[in-house]
């Protein structure tokens, strides 16, 4: 491993823990105001100041970190489970059900992923309580991630039905669910692994955009997402310019989780 | 032959536009408040035309009916009436369409010359650019594209117009990722044994950039070039808002916010339409330019 991906391995775990830790480390809770002090500069009691209903940004960061941090992984197992399923089960069976699910695929691959997104959100009741917002935001990323990684995983698939280990498991009276689940899905974790890794920055960054438009976690639980929304007053932020502290952040993470992820295969 | 891949090109860009309305269909339907009808609540209504109205609704309560009943006003030019604007669904579209063809066009040119320039010149050996090239294509893809238009309003001069700064935007979004995959392929090309050859034998750099690489990396940079299509109408979604520009991405937004479903299914559509063609065109070219090298 480089210097340059185990300081970003650090750099995660830092990031991690403290978003894990939000509880005891943050020094107010992410709804508390002090309306004695909205629009602070940061100071030794708000270290990032506060925002312009008096709640303690720092404390906001780190919840936030907690959500975006905890729940895009989360989000990006989903995506990796059903795309390891549905390719798996495309590149294995081959033929018809492979059509229909490569198709499908295809479908979810060509729409732009930000307009998928926005229009399923809005097909799902929109007025939800904030926890329930929080899942279904990344419920939502999840279920919907599934295509570039199956397209993946499908093609691996279908190389790994056509090997002689598989030939050989097949003459010796091994088939069905027993030669996909013993043979071809163990083979299939480096390319699910890797698509994992593509996917957690993709949908971090794909929450801050919902956020940014005010389709993703709902108020008052922060997210990376809700907490850019502060930077669209762009006076306010030429003004105080520790807001931009969640974007700091944001790129930071999002550039470590770059460094991480496996090189593409350009062959494919 | 070509005529054969475009006919199959054509169908199946047919059966996945045809799936996308079905799957914007299906979400329409089992949408919460689908069926609600204002117009039974009103007292003037007797027993008769209530149940006039049900039966209507249950007529179109089946997915398959409703789909069905939606193709066929589609094929008349009919689709729908925008519920939060109260006008045509057609009319928005027509109107909404071209600024952001023109916007995202313009953004994928401006995205893809300097990408594309710029990966081709890291073919060359070159430690400093190669860093330069992966740290700028790194940084770029970190930012949302939302935040690439506010920084945009914030570092422009006053006045600018936003259709200019959906391009512009665009453009900055495209072209990370354009830097980074053509990167990529034409890296992987410079290394095959016939560039060495070349090279062994004498020809001029430039001669082997264009000739030995471009050309074998052509199909696979048409490949990209189709994605790259999909990508900016996406990034034209937080770009329009946030810039103010009437396309067809502020007006998904709208939309959404408005739960507008029949506006909505129409723009799924529409959108699935134009990547899919898109898609499949750079596919029947690249499968004719792989014949050919073959």
């Amino acid at each position: 491993m480089s210097s340059l991906r185990r300081l970003a391995m650090l750099i995660l775990v830092l990031v991690y823990a403290a978003g894990l830790a939000a509880n005891w480390l943050a020094p107010a809770h992410y709804a508390a105001q002090f309306r004695d002090a909205p629009d602070a500069a940061p100071s030794r009691k708000f270290p990032l100041g506060t925002d312009a209903v008096g709640r303690d940004v720092l404390s906001r960061l780190i919840y936030g970190t907690r959500v975006s941090l905890v729940l895009a992984p989360a989000a990006a197992i989903l995506a990796t489970m059903v795309a390891g399923l549905l390719g798996g089960v495309a590149g294995y069976l081959g033929g018809g059900m492979e059509a229909v699910i490569l198709r499908a695929a295809d479908l979810f691959v060509s729409l732009p992923w930000l307009f998928l997104l926005i229009t399923v959100r809005a097909m799902l009741p929109l007025n939800v309580p904030p926890v329930e917002s929080v899942l279904v935001t990344f419920l939502l990323l999840g279920l919907l991630g599934w295509a570039g990684p199956a397209r993946v995983v499908g093609a691996t698939a279908r190389v790994i039905r056509r090997q002689d280990f598989v030939l050989q498991a097949r003459a010796s009276g091994s088939g069905g669910f027993r030669l996909l689940a013993l043979h071809v899905l163990p083979n299939l974790k480096p390319i699910l692994l890797a698509q994992f890794w593509i996917s957690v920055p993709v949908f971090i960054l794909s929450e801050a955009n919902l956020g940014f438009l005010g389709l993703g976690v709902g108020e008052p639980v922060p997210s990376w997402g809700g907490l850019l929304r502060e930077i669209e007053n762009v006076q306010a932020v030429a003004a105080n310019p520790w807001l931009l502290a969640p974007l700091a952040l944001l790129v930071v993470v999002v550039g470590c989780f770059h460094l991480l992820t496996p090189p593409e295969d350009y062959s494919k | 032959m070509v005529l054969h891949r475009l006919l199959r090109a054509c169908v199946s860009t047919g059966l996945t536009i045809l799936l996308g309305g079905l799957f914007a269909a299906t979400l329409a339907r089992f949408a919460p408040g689908f069926g609600v009808d204002e117009r039974e609540f009103d007292p003037r209504r007797g027993v008769a035309s209530l149940q006039d109205l049900r039966a209507r609704r249950q007529a179109v309560g089946n997915i398959v009916s409703y789909y069905g009943g939606y193709l066929a006003r589609m094929a008349q030019g009919d689709l729908g009436v925008s519920q939060s604007l109260g006008r045509p669904v057609a009319e928005l579209l027509a109107e909404r369409l071209p600024v952001t063809a023109k916007a995202a066009g313009a953004g994928l040119l401006l995205g893809w010359l300097p990408g594309l320039l710029l990966a081709l010149a890291t073919c060359r050996p070159s430690k400093t650019l190669d860093l330069a090239a992966g740290v700028l294509s790194a940084l770029l893809l970190c930012l949302p594209s939302a935040v690439v238009a506010l920084a945009l309003l914030f570092a422009a001069p006053t006045g600018l117009r936003p259709s200019v700064a959906v391009g512009v935007a665009v453009a900055i979004v495209v072209f990370p990722r354009v830097l980074r995959f053509a990167r990529g392929i034409l890296g992987q090309v410079a290394v095959a044994p016939h560039v060495q050859m070349a090279s062994a034998k004498g020809v001029g750099p430039y001669r082997i950039l264009i000739a030995h690489i471009l050309g074998p990396a052509l199909p696979s940079l048409l490949a990209l070039a189709g994605v790259s299509i999909s990508v900016a109408f996406g990034a034209a979604i937080p770009v329009e808002v946030i810039t103010d520009s009437p396309g067809i991405g502020q007006l998904a937004w709208q939309a959404a916010l408005q739960r507008d479903v029949a506006l909505l299914t129409s723009l799924g559509i529409l959108v699935t339409t134009i990547t899919v063609a898109a898609n499949s065109l750079a596919g029947v070219v690249q499968d004719c330019l792989r014949q050919e090298t073959a």
